[in-house]
């Protein structure tokens, strides 16, 4: 096909490749690499040295220089996700690198403990590493499947009109709830007022929603005696259906905000146990000077 | 019988007003007509408490009311105060409906009252015309209106919207925006679509239906509107319902019929014309004036100097210096050769050859906004593949064309009083050769806004530009070392062609053999397997279709059709296979292409027997992008939603970047299996946008991009203009406190757009008015990174691409 002229622009990416594929899994070769060599080199190693090769052996001081700074390197991630600068970074290849590089984590700071574990600063420090590695990779399964269904969930309902919608059932429950006696009016005001959308994040998490108001009132509307004119029926299954509207938009926004609470969860462990995991991990290097 | 005036002004807009209060400065005796009971309907109009400028600062006002940038209460009080301080013979109510006699004795008839005589008129009556009124019985009662300003006002109301475009949605979307106001509001379609409304307009309104917020009636119109009712005949026969006020949003008729009826000519039937002016401002019809955004100057300041300039005209004071000959004087000055404004005006329009046909004043107005350059020999004027979309016209010396990227010894030379940069601006792609002085030359370069207009005005201009254009893109395509004296007996019967959007140029099976060059616009090949059509490839401006059937003289083998509005040249076959067999290089290029092509078509059928499902995938998403009018996009942002986590990163960054305000909203838009378009800039080849702006705000810059720079004046047009909604007028928001003080102190809002109630409160603490101007994505223009949004997407979901790149057969290999 003719086309007229190449490309001029600044750096571009335009490829269309997952953070997981990025350039071909390039990072993933690298972390794998990495590995097999530094296994190489410990078990030949291993075998010439008089103590086993911890942290205190040549070995184990780089295989823990390393560690550390990749550690740091990785927790870096969080700065560079929020500083836009002009310059060439993609936060794609950031990630790409930081889930194979941190995966490496397992084996190079795994064999810089020397297998040494003991009730001590130093193995604190490995399991509060260990967790943030779990918790990351809950998070590349989160984000590997997740997306399909927060997607599908929506279709082109933007959250802005999922809110809008609500409060437009509201307005109508309001002005159909006009001719009602005290006592539908009242459910009315329970689900108009008392409906709360999103609640505490473990709400949104478990989706416990089972207490919402809105359900409670339509309920209490069922039950309610028949009512005593042809206006107010009219009035009670108008509202009736605005209720069963409303709690279908419920159970779409809230759906919707339960597969983000999900995206979400892992970096509840995640942040604040790198937090921790750094904290740690000068202790034990101050720790292991100090007594040195 | 009444008094004849010397001079009688129509409209009193800034231009009309103006001229008005010079007359009555100069004590000439005169009148100023006026449709409305107020000055100045067009500013008075404008939304409450707008922010007007006063561009261009270079130029100085001339005029006896004053005018500085401000709000649009205190610029109304003003010319209110200056109009009644110089005197002026105003009458308001007074629409003029008709014009008729001579010079020396026009007689002017008014809609309402006595007719009015004058030596002279001045029409400055703007553009925006009449609303088109409502017919049915009842339309003269009071609660019928023709504009909403303020949707706060009413509350509790029955209100009826009626009409179907952007007004009249916008304005009944505005009525129900506060469910607190409790309209209930019903809007009337005359059609069952909304053809002329932008998408994000109808799909607001059709989710406010579905919401219950609002009523839609298609396929509905007024019948008759009594005090509190409206009776409608819809499809299904007439009904009566309660109606308290009613808004028709109908359009407008342009003035041009009026200004017709009165004996003045328009530069051509184009309905971007404007009339045609002598040096001042006289028309076609001698007597009568034509100034202001009538006259195609639409920026207040313009206006204003021309109120004043018409009057010294009219008053016989010939020689008055221009007021924008400083700029001129600016402009020219860094110029070889020491010649005054006008020797020069007159130099470059005696020269070049499109612009023979110019008036001096039209040659001012033109050199405004054009750019004249001396270029020592082997000086660059434009570089293959940079991005540009002016014209420029050679005044003295030539220039020489690097026909062959490959060798810069090649070159094709062009002269004296010719054009260079056409296919640029028809096509608004990339510049396809580099182009340098062959010699010390001067050049005028032309914006594509000024070239369009030229066009539209100079007939002459418009026929010099198409031959060329023609001419050199036949040449540009083709390559292999042809001249333009080979190609001549091909283009004598080439025939220039409008296609519709899904009309087809050439269809599968048809016994044809011409070859088609796409101008602007671009086409998709589609072929019939398995009785459904596969979407093929896709078919940009500046390439060529319908080869095949011409070289092997076989039917079509496949549908060419248009998927946006486009213009296509038709070469005939027979004189282009005489071409051929004289030139083999040629031969050769096209079978080689061809075979490519052919190539890319057994792929995909080959792919269809084994993997249809694939195909079908490829062809549909192919389907769905040109719906969403990515055949005119340049450069459009998708998101992958199988990995779009919804972090909102993007939308962060591109505040972050961008004055704290968004360029993108990631959620809004149309998705189709896994691929979301967002609400965001395409970047068009042509922009929508750019078609209506005063101070040509609008820009194509170096990478493609379309950006607003700072002249912007904030009038809304181009957010109106573009049908994809993705222009917003904001103002910026007031500084955030440092990102590291946000991490350690929570100070601020952190990273990303403010939220509305944290704008309001530090704007407040700033103090100071800004303006709201229209904000739009530039693509990140001069960040070296290139587009913020997809370099902050952590997964990869988001991606740039332009259609060429995107549509092509690689995505099957993708899907299987
Ligand atoms: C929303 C918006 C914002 C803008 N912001 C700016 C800005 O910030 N700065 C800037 O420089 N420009 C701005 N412009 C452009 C500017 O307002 C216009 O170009 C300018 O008003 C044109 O002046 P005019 O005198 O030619 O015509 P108009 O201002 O249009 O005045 C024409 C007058 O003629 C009257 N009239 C019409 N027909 C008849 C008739 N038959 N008989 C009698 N009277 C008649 C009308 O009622 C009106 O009062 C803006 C435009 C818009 C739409
Ligand atoms: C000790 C090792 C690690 C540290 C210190 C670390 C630290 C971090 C930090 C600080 C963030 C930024 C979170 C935010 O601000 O939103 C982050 C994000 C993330 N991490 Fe890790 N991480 C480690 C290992 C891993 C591993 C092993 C994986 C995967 C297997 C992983 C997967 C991720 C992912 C997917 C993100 C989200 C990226 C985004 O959405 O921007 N991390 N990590
Ligand atoms: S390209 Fe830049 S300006 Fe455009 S949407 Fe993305 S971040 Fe915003
Ligand atoms: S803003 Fe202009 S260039 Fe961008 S999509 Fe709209 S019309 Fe096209």
């Amino acid at each position: 096909m003719s086309q007229v002229g190449g490309h001029t622009e600044r750096v571009r990416h335009r490829t269309h490749e997952g953070f997981l594929r990025h350039r071909s899994f390039f990072w993933a070769q690298v972390a794998t690499a990495l590995c097999v060599v530094v296994v190489g080199v410990y078990f030949f190693v291993a075998r010439d040295l008089a103590e086993p090769p911890n942290g205190g052996s040549w070995l184990g001081y780089l295989l823990g220089t390393m560690s550390a700074g990749l550690i740091v390197w990785l927790a870096c991630l969080g700065v560079r996700k929020r500083v836009i600068t002009a310059g060439h970074y993609s936060l794609k290849a950031w990630v790409s690198a930081h889930v194979y590089l941190g995966l490496s984590l397992t084996i190079l700071a795994t064999l810089h403990t020397g297998f040494q574990f003991g009730w001590n600063i130093h193995t604190l420090a490995y399991v509060l590493m260990m967790a943030v590695i779990v918790s990351g990779a809950l998070g590349v399964w989160a984000y590997a499947t997740l997306p399909q269904r927060l997607h599908g969930n929506r279709g082109e309902t933007t959250r802005r009109q999922m809110l809008d919608t609500i409060g437009s059932l509201d307005a109508q429950l309001h002005e159909a709830a006009q001719p009602l006696d005290r006592a539908a009016a009242d459910v009315v005001r329970l689900s108009i007022e008392q409906t709360d959308l999103g609640g505490s994040f473990w709400k949104r998490l478990t989706q416990s929603y089972g207490d919402c108001a809105n359900r409670r009132a339509l309920a209490r509307l069922r039950a309610l005696p028949a009512p005593g004119s042809a206006v107010q029926a009219e009035a009670l299954t108008k509202v009736e259906s605005l209720m069963q509207q409303k709690a279908d938009a419920l159970s779409l926004a809230r759906r919707q905000m339960g597969i983000t609470a999900l995206l979400e969860a892992w970096l509840f462990v995640h942040i604040p146990a790198t937090f921790a995991l750094l904290a740690a991990l000068i202790a034990h290097i101050v720790s292991v000077f100090a007594y040195w | 019988m009444s008094e004849l005036y010397k001079v009688a002004i129509i409209g009193s807009g800034p231009a009309g007003m103006s001229a008005a209060a010079h007359a009555a400065r100069k004590g000439l005796s005169h009148v100023l007509l006026e449709k409305t009971d107020h000055l100045s309907d067009t500013i008075f109009r404008y939304q409450k408490g707008k922010h007007v400028m006063a561009t261009p600062a270079v130029l100085v006002l001339r005029a006896d009311c004053q005018f500085e940038a401000g709000k649009r209460e205190k610029i109304l009080d003003q010319w209110n105060t200056d109009v009644k301080a110089a005197g002026v013979n105003v009458k308001f109510n007074a629409e003029v409906k008709a014009i008729t006699g001579e010079k020396g004795a026009f007689t002017i008839e008014l809609t309402r009252g006595e007719p009015i005589r004058a030596e002279n008129i001045v029409l400055a009556i703007g553009t925006q015309g009449n609303p088109n009124r409502m017919r049915c019985e009842g339309a003269n009662l009071p609660h019928v209106q023709y504009q909403l300003d303020d949707p706060g006002e009413y509350t509790d109301e029955h209100i009826t919207v009626i009409g179907g475009g952007d007004a009249g949605i916008e304005n009944a979307m505005g009525l129900i925006a506060d469910a607190g106001q409790n309209n209930s509001v019903t809007l009337l379609n005359r059609g069952a679509d909304f053809p002329t409304a932008k998408k994000p307009n109808v799909d607001g309104l059709l989710a406010a239906r579905d919401a219950g917020r609002i009523k839609v009636m298609a396929e509905t119109q007024a019948a008759l509107i009594e005090d509190g009712w409206l009776t409608v005949d819809t499809p299904q026969g007439q009904t009566r319902y309660r109606c308290d006020r009613i808004i028709a949003r109908m359009g407008a008729a342009p003035p041009r019929a009026f200004i017709e009826s009165c004996g003045i000519t328009f530069a051509s039937p184009d309905r971007t014309a404007f009339p045609i002016l002598s040096p001042t401002f006289e028309s076609t019809k001698p007597g009568i004036y034509v100034i202001g955004a009538l006259a195609g100057y639409p920026l207040i300041k313009h206006c204003m100097n021309q109120g004043y300039d018409v009057v010294e005209f009219i008053s016989g004071n010939t020689a008055l210096e221009p007021a924008d000959e400083p700029l001129l004087v600016a402009k020219l000055k860094a110029l070889p050769g020491s010649r005054s404004v006008s020797d020069w005006l007159e130099f470059l329009r005696s020269r070049v050859e499109i612009l023979n046909g110019l008036s001096p004043l039209q040659m001012r107005e033109f050199l405004l906004d054009s750019e004249v350059r001396a270029y020592r020999p082997g000086d660059a004027v434009f570089i293959r593949n940079e991005q540009g979309s002016s014209l420029f016209g050679i005044a003295d010396g030539s220039v020489k064309v690097e026909v062959d990227p490959s060798n810069p010894n090649i070159t094709v030379p062009i002269g004296e009083g010719s054009i260079f940069g056409e296919v640029g601006l028809i096509s608004g792609r990339k510049r396809g050769a580099t182009i340098r002085a062959a010699e010390p030359t001067i050049c005028v370069e032309i914006p594509r806004m000024a070239a369009l207009k030229l066009m539209s005005q100079v007939p002459q201009a418009r026929e010099t530009v198409n031959r060329i254009t023609t001419e050199r893109q036949v040449l540009q395509i083709f390559k292999s070392g042809l001249t333009p004296a080979d190609i001549q007996e091909v283009l004598a019967t080439s025939e220039v062609i409008e296609v519709r959007p899904g009309e087809p140029i050439i269809k599968e099976g048809d016994i044809s053999d011409d070859l088609y060059i796409i101008r602007s616009g671009s086409m998709i090949v589609e072929k019939d397997l398995g009785g459904k059509p596969v979407f093929m490839s896709y078919v940009p401006a500046g390439s060529y279709s319908g080869e095949m059937a011409m070289i092997e003289r076989a039917p079509r083998v496949a549908t060419v059709k248009a998927a946006i509005r486009s213009t296509v040249v038709k070469l005939p076959a027979d004189p282009f296979r005489r071409l051929l067999s004289r030139k083999p290089e040629l031969a050769k290029r096209m079978y080689d292409e061809m075979r490519a092509r052919k190539e890319v078509n057994e792929f995909i059928e080959s792919q269809k027997e084994q993997f249809g499902g694939a195909v079908d995938m490829y062809s549909s998403v192919a389907n769905f992008l040109i719906k969403q009018g990515i055949g005119e996009a340049t450069d459009v942002l998708l998101i992958d939603e199988s990995l779009c986590v919804g972090c909102d990163n993007c939308e962060r960054a591109c505040a972050d970047s961008h004055d704290g305000l968004s360029r993108l909203n990631r959620e809004a838009g149309t998705t189709f299996a896994n691929i979301h378009v967002p609400t965001s800039c395409r970047h068009c080849e042509h922009p929508h946008c750019m078609s209506d702006c005063p101070p040509n705000a609008i820009r194509r810059g170096p990478d493609g991009e379309v950006f607003i720079n700072e002249t912007c004046i904030g009038c809304g047009n181009c957010q109106r203009a573009c049908p994809y909604g993705v222009i917003q007028m904001d103002k910026p928001p007031p500084k955030k406190p440092p990102l590291w003080e946000w991490m350690l102190f929570g100070k601020g809002p952190g990273p990303g757009q403010p939220s509305y109630e944290w704008r309001k409160k530090a704007a407040k603490a700033e103090g100071g008015e800004s303006p709201k101007l229209a904000i739009k994505c530039d693509m990140c223009s001069g960040k070296a990174g290139g587009p913020a949004c997809v370099r902050a997407c952590p997964t990869g979901a988001a991606i740039r691409v332009s259609p060429d790149a995107f549509l092509s057969v690689a995505r099957i290999e993708k899907v299987t």
